[in-house]
């Protein structure tokens, strides 16, 4: 069952290991910057018998096993946790601004979007030609340009190994929403950069997926056998916080993109930088404009 | 010593206890989907409970082993066969250098667990051996065994020793059903659920379909009528559209309202459907060992009956391991 406290948060017993914490209905920065504080805060004091945190977009879940620690206690510590960090507008997170090169409408995304067209909104047209149409684009040209033109905030990395949701650093009425396909394809190309509500994605895999598909990266952001450069650490490469700017290239330049990656040369252009959400939200445009000044 | 795979079987993997402390980024515990029988394979042949076993899908793999072993299989019916000849399930028995080891067909449950005097000795990724097929983690090279796979097995790290013969008690086996209720708790998203949806849910005999496989458990049977509202900002137009969230292990997902799913322990670890219940973690047995077809009831538990659940399967546990010296 669930119950609502003062705040709006939904709290809810995923079973007799999870509890499930909803923050707001609808998405937003704030709520996700409160879902990063509330589970950075249980990192710090993670009581005994927590076997996972998993923030998400406007929520979060952890697994318990109850054997170990009583599920009412950490329902309750919970909650205080909420209470103690407040709106979150404070917490200033050190985090890193990444450059990520995209081939727009390239042609292993295209092959697979008109496999799947009997499961679209749209079937006479293209992916990124229908979510440029309903959002109000002249065409697909200026629709890529507001896709690639300011930064993404990675506000869950899930669904499969790595898999970064994106969250469009702009004011609402700027932001891109595209529904997701009427059914899930069954294919989806590994590093497809796919759009689903107001979500962007990198597929980090190949297989299934729902989201609309508007081009490809070269840039490897899972591999399990780590012997890329950028995963000597780990083999998954997206942390939830990190900033992202799409950077369009053509062809050619992901050609000589991929060359490197199969040299195992590649790495992911990244500097690192505060993020902090108030002087953000009170200038959107100016506190983008110095992030990314961070990648020259 | 090491087991060569003559022929694979349909979907044979490599599966211990499972990986934890990495959900957060995307990566599901795996492990075997049917922990009790896995426990139950190890301890009979003298290995720790949580030590990797080879986990058989409707179809038995053929094995050659190159050593004398003792060898257990547990779960789903599934007649073994040491060079053609039968050996009894929930039992160990021991094999010599060179001999094969098949299967019979299918003839109750889904999945078999293989357990071999040793373990199953793949690297430890993460924190453990089993494997991840769709991050291609894991297990041996991160997928399914193939014909020719040669499977390297440990000198044993368990604490038992290894004797053929060794037998789990007749009131510890599992018996499968084609028929069966799983225990959950509601919650996550079931607000969206209209008290008819409600109902619907809990009052239908959901058939399993052929979509049933370590990611999820696909059900048919009825639509859920759901409350009608203004979707959130973020969530997408779909009445089962939600932003996307995490998901528990063992959560029902109900994606446009009809065919609920059953995340298991491959699960994607978040997404943008509604969960509407959870089934409980020691159910979760119970949905591994159901085969295409199987008629299943949710059954309502609240938290202090699944707490309940759980003593009473730790008490199972541990007459099964006084049971097996485990």
């Amino acid at each position: 069952m669930t119950a609502t406290t003062e705040t709006g948060a939904r709290y809810s017993w995923g079973g007799d290991e999870f509890i499930f914490v909803e923050l707001a209905e609808e998405m937003s920065l704030q709520a996700n910057f409160r879902a990063m504080a509330i589970t950075g805060a249980l990192r710090e004091q993670r009581p005994d018998g927590l076997v996972d945190i998993c923030p998400a977009n406007a929520s979060y879940q952890v697994r318990y096993d109850p054997d170990v620690l009583n599920p009412h206690t950490l329902m309750k510590q919970l909650k205080d946790l909420e209470q103690q960090v407040g709106d979150a507008s404070d917490v200033a997170l050190p985090t890193r601004v990444l450059e990520i090169p995209v081939l727009y409408r390239d042609p292993w995304t295209t092959e697979t979007l008109m496999r799947f067209r009997d499961r679209h909104q749209d079937p006479d047209a293209t992916d990124i030609a229908y979510a440029a149409r309903i959002n109000g684009y002249a065409d697909e040209d200026e629709f890529i340009a507001a896709h690639s033109g300011s930064p993404w905030f990675t506000s869950m990395v899930g669904f499969v190994a790595g898999l970064p949701f994106k969250y469009q650093m702009v004011p609402r009425d700027r932001q891109i929403v595209v529904p997701k396909y009427l059914r899930p394809r069954t294919d989806t190309p590994k590093q497809t950069v796919g759009y689903g509500g107001c979500f962007s994605c990198i597929y980090s895999v190949r297989g299934a997926g729902g989201y609309q598909m508007f081009g490809i990266t070269p840039a490897p952001i899972y591999d399990p056998t780590q012997s890329m450069p950028d995963f000597t650490d780990f083999m998954v490469f997206f942390r939830p916080g990190d900033i992202v700017k799409f950077r369009p290239v053509d062809r050619d330049e992901y050609d000589s993109l991929l060359a490197s990656v199969e040299a195992k040369e590649f790495r992911i252009k990244q500097a690192p930088v505060d993020f902090a959400l108030a002087p953000f939200l009170d200038d959107p445009d100016g506190y983008n404009a110095t992030l990314l000044e961070a990648l020259r | 010593m090491s087991i060569e795979v003559r022929k694979p079987g349909l979907s044979t993997t490599v599966q211990d206890a499972g990986r934890t402390g990495y959900y957060d980024l995307g990566i599901p515990p795996s492990g075997a989907l049917d922990q009790y029988s896995l426990r139950a394979a190890n301890l009979l042949v003298g290995n720790d409970a949580g030590d990797a076993v080879l986990e058989v899908v409707y179809m038995g793999p053929e094995l050659v082993f190159s050593e004398a072993a003792v060898v257990a299989v547990t779960g789903a019916v599934m007649a073994p066969k040491v060079n053609g000849e039968e050996r009894p399930q929930w039992e160990s028995f021991a094999v010599d250098a060179g001999d094969v080891l098949s299967f019979g067909y299918l003839a109750g449950g889904a999945r078999a667990y293989v357990a071999v005097s040793g373990g199953v000795d793949v690297p430890v990724v993460l924190g453990s051996r089993s494997t991840y097929g769709l991050g291609a983690l894991g297990g041996f090279s991160g997928r399914p065994l193939a014909a020719g796979d040669v499977l390297p097995v440990g000198s044993g790290s368990g604490s038992g020793s290894a004797s053929a013969g060794r037998s789990v008690p007749e009131d510890l086996r599992p018996t499968w059903s084609k028929d069966v209720e799983v225990r959950v708790m509601m919650g996550l998203y079931d607000h969206r659920l209209s008290a008819d949806g409600r109902a619907t849910f809990l009052d239908t005999t959901w058939k399993l379909t052929p979509v049933a496989d370590r990611i999820g458990f696909r059900y048919s049977g009825a639509e859920l009528e759901t409350v009608d509202r203004e979707p959130p900002f973020g969530a997408g137009q779909d009445p089962s559209n939600i932003v996307d969230a995490p998901y528990p292990i063992g959560s029902i997902q109900v994606p446009g309202s009809v065919e609920p799913i059953v995340l298991h322990r491959d699960a994607v670890s978040g997404g943008g459907y509604m969960m509407v219940a959870t089934v409980l973690s020691g159910d979760l047995d119970l949905v591994a060992q159901s085969a295409p077809g199987t008629r299943t009831r949710f059954v309502e538990v609240d938290l202090d009956g699944a707490l309940a659940l759980r003593a009473e399967r730790r008490g199972r546990d541990e007459r099964l391991r006084e049971a097996l010296g485990g």
